[in-house]
């Protein structure tokens, strides 16, 4: 079926995701890797191994020449897939095959130029019939994004903003006051990448998240092990980790150990979040 | 006509700010420096000061006596940015953004370049106001231009290299630019040109039409009137856009912006963005870039390392949609042939980035009436880019 992606109605999967975590007392993983690196069949498999793993959220990168927020990792990432010929319309037709296989929330991280190349309102149709939940632009703040926002709205599309630590109460206000979908909560003033520990002032950072939304929230950037996953976990409703994945994918290549590898990372990283989900006293410390 | 950019830093549709959130809050404060800072004549004294005794402003506009008979057409005034301290009109900025550095309490500059003469220029500034300086710059260029790094590093910055895509100045704006998403609290980003984000394009061209005001009054002293051409070349386009700004309502001036056609439109190696490329977002900014099919940014060519970029600043779209500014492209072996005629017409070396602007003028000139009057930009001297002219050329040794 050609629509095989499409859904019914504009319900979204990312809040049904948050919602039946939130039952369960879990917190949610994302996980990124780059869209096509090494290639487009080993992504489609990759998705569903980390789902498999425990992954709850799937983040795809669409790669791009120029990625001016992200580090060297997830940089030499988009050079691979772009070099393996990946395309914006290609990733639409592996979402569009997954979608035979999960239901996993799925979510593009792109940057803006490939999406106004494509066509913004062409961008938002496919994505529907695909199955895609959202959509990242990282170059795209709030003053310049909506109109993208109205086009994907009326296909049930979330376009999830991002904050940082700059940010101040007032945009952090005016941003997560009108989220969909989560809050992407740069947890650090810097680019993507493999960082130790847990950034200083990220409580205070994410108490101000909070109090201006009932949005879930997710934390990014820098977090690659399951230590950072408990300490963090405290404060939002979801981790996102990426470049530790797309270091092993980019290590691993397309041997046959690439899977396993990716799975037992994902199940480590998801321990942390497990059961942790009714804990409410960790704000009022 | 309305002022612009509008509010939101936008150049009709051009321009805006297309950059990651950390970033927002500081435009919006240097913004909001560089409006206070603007309206202050202990500011603007201090720059003009520096501009004078420092730059050594104004620059002179030249009357090319030997290269209008050659061309056999107007008279060819240069406007002699080469004159200036550090060889370039850069510093006329570098300055400006420097002096609003330490305003704001910034000890750490990061720079771009491309041909390095921005670099320099930013360098230079640093150098003299104590600060600490770090400059990104291509592998490909550090190879091309390996006397601009050594002056670099000379006046006390880091060079910092980017071995990223096409290693040349997009990869180290790039690079300039995650250094400071990182840094952002500490550290002013210098940039060079009329691109990038909002407010740069903007910032960039007040800093630099200073070259056009003096142009202004210089060919009102000597001619008793306006040109009826002005010459510029353009890659980011500070310095056309700089020469252009102060002529914008005068209709009757024509402004000519001329790109690198590097081996040719018809070939994939040229940098000539407005000429040859399409709308799209690159550093920040919509504007006209060179990109492929499915929106990835191609890799420029020229044989100038400053024009070697697959962007250009958005007012310069701006100009071009709204049919004020026309421009063009000239190829590398035009720009070489214009390098070697005004060496040896009239004994300058110019830069290869100006050579391009020269080169039409060497098409257009002949066409022209003995009464009508060229204002040429020399943005640059040619001295850092001797070395590989000496490789293209067979000179007499």
């Amino acid at each position: 079926m050609i629509t095989a992606g499409k859904k019914d109605t504009v319900q979204n999967r990312i809040p049904e995701k948050f919602s039946l975590l939130a039952g369960k007392g879990e917190k949610a993983l994302v996980t990124f890797i780059t869209a096509g690196d090494p290639d487009l069949e080993t992504t489609g498999k990759l998705v569903l191994t980390l789902e498999k793993a425990g992954a709850d959220i799937i983040e795809l990168g669409v790669p791009y020449s120029d990625p001016l927020a992200d580090g060297p990792i997830i940089e030499q990432a988009s050079q691979r897939a772009l070099r393996s010929g990946t395309t914006l319309k290609k990733i639409f037709r592996t979402v569009t095959e997954l979608r035979r296989e999960t239901q996993i929330p799925i979510i593009l991280m792109t940057y803006y130029n490939p999406l106004l190349r494509y066509g913004l309102d062409k961008v938002a149709e496919d994505a529907a019939i695909a199955g895609v939940d959202g959509f990242i632009v990282p170059d795209l703040p709030m003053e310049e994004s909506d109109e993208f926002k109205s086009l994907l709205k009326p296909q049930g599309i979330c376009m999830i903003p991002l904050v940082a630590p700059t940010s101040g109460p007032r945009r952090i206000k005016m941003i997560a006051g009108n989220a969909e979908g989560f809050v992407y909560c740069v947890s650090l003033t810097g680019v993507t990448g493999v960082r130790e520990g847990v950034p200083d002032n990220l409580k205070e950072f994410m108490g101000m998240v909070r109090e201006a939304t009932d949005t879930p929230l997710a934390v990014g950037f820098g977090i690659s092990n399951p230590e950072q996953v408990k300490v963090i976990s405290q404060y939002c409703d979801a981790v996102i980790v990426g470049s530790a994945l797309v270091k092993t994918i980019g290590e691993k290549g397309s041997s046959p150990e690439l899977q396993n590898e990716v799975f037992r990372m994902t199940e480590s990283l998801k321990g942390p979040l497990k059961g942790s989900g009714l804990d409410k006293a960790a704000f009022g410390r | 006509m309305c002022v612009l950019p509008d509010k939101r830093g936008h150049f009709g549709v051009f321009g805006g700010k297309f950059v990651p959130e950390t970033l927002m809050p500081a435009l919006a404060e240097l913004e909001e420096a560089y409006e206070e800072a603007k309206n202050d004549t202990a500011f603007l004294d201090e720059l003009y000061y520096y501009l004078r005794e420092y730059v050594g402003r104004p620059s002179p506009l030249y009357l090319a006596d030997r290269l209008t008979k050659y061309c056999g057409g107007a008279k060819i005034y240069l406007k002699r940015e080469d004159l200036n301290h550090t060889g370039a009109h850069k510093i006329n900025n570098t300055i400006g953004q420097v002096l609003l550095a330490r305003r704001m309490g910034k000890k750490r500059v990061i720079a771009e370049t491309g041909a390095g003469q921005h670099g320099v220029a930013t360098a230079t500034a640093a150098a003299m106001f104590g600060l600490e300086c770090i400059v990104f710059m291509g592998e490909e260029d550090i190879r091309r231009q390996e006397l601009n790094v050594f002056r670099m590093k000379l006046l006390g910055a880091r060079v910092e290299p980017v071995s990223s895509g096409s290693r040349t100045l997009k990869d180290a704006m790039n690079e300039a630019i995650r250094d400071w998403v990182t840094n952002v609290r500490t550290t002013f980003y210098v940039l060079g040109s009329v691109g990038g984000p909002h407010p740069y394009p903007m910032i960039v061209r007040d800093f630099q039409k200073i070259i056009g005001e003096e142009t202004r009054n210089q060919i009102v002293e000597k001619e008793g009137r306006l040109p009826d051409y002005i010459l510029a070349c353009v890659g980011g386009g500070s310095n056309a856009m700089g020469i252009f700004y102060p002529f914008l309502q005068e209709q009757k001036v024509k402004l000519i912006g001329v790109e690198a056609a590097g081996r040719g439109l018809d070939t994939p190696y040229h940098a000539a963005t407005l000429t040859g490329g399409s709308k799209g977002v690159l550093h920040g900014a919509f504007t006209y870039i060179l990109q492929d099919d499915d929106g990835q940014i191609l890799e420029a060519h020229s044989v100038s390392a400053g024009l070697d970029y697959p962007g250009v600043g958005p007012e310069h779209s701006f100009l071009m949609e709204s049919g004020r500014v026309e421009y063009t492209s000239v190829t590398d072996s035009e720009a070489l042939e214009a390098f070697q005629v005004l060496c040896r017409t009239e004994g300058i070396i110019p830069a290869l980035e100006s050579s391009h602007a020269l080169a039409y003028a060497l098409k257009m000139v002949p066409q022209t009436d003995p009464e009508e009057i060229v204002v040429l930009n020399l943005s640059g001297r040619g001295d850092k880019d001797v070395q590989t002219v000496t490789g293209l050329l067979e000179v007499d040794r």
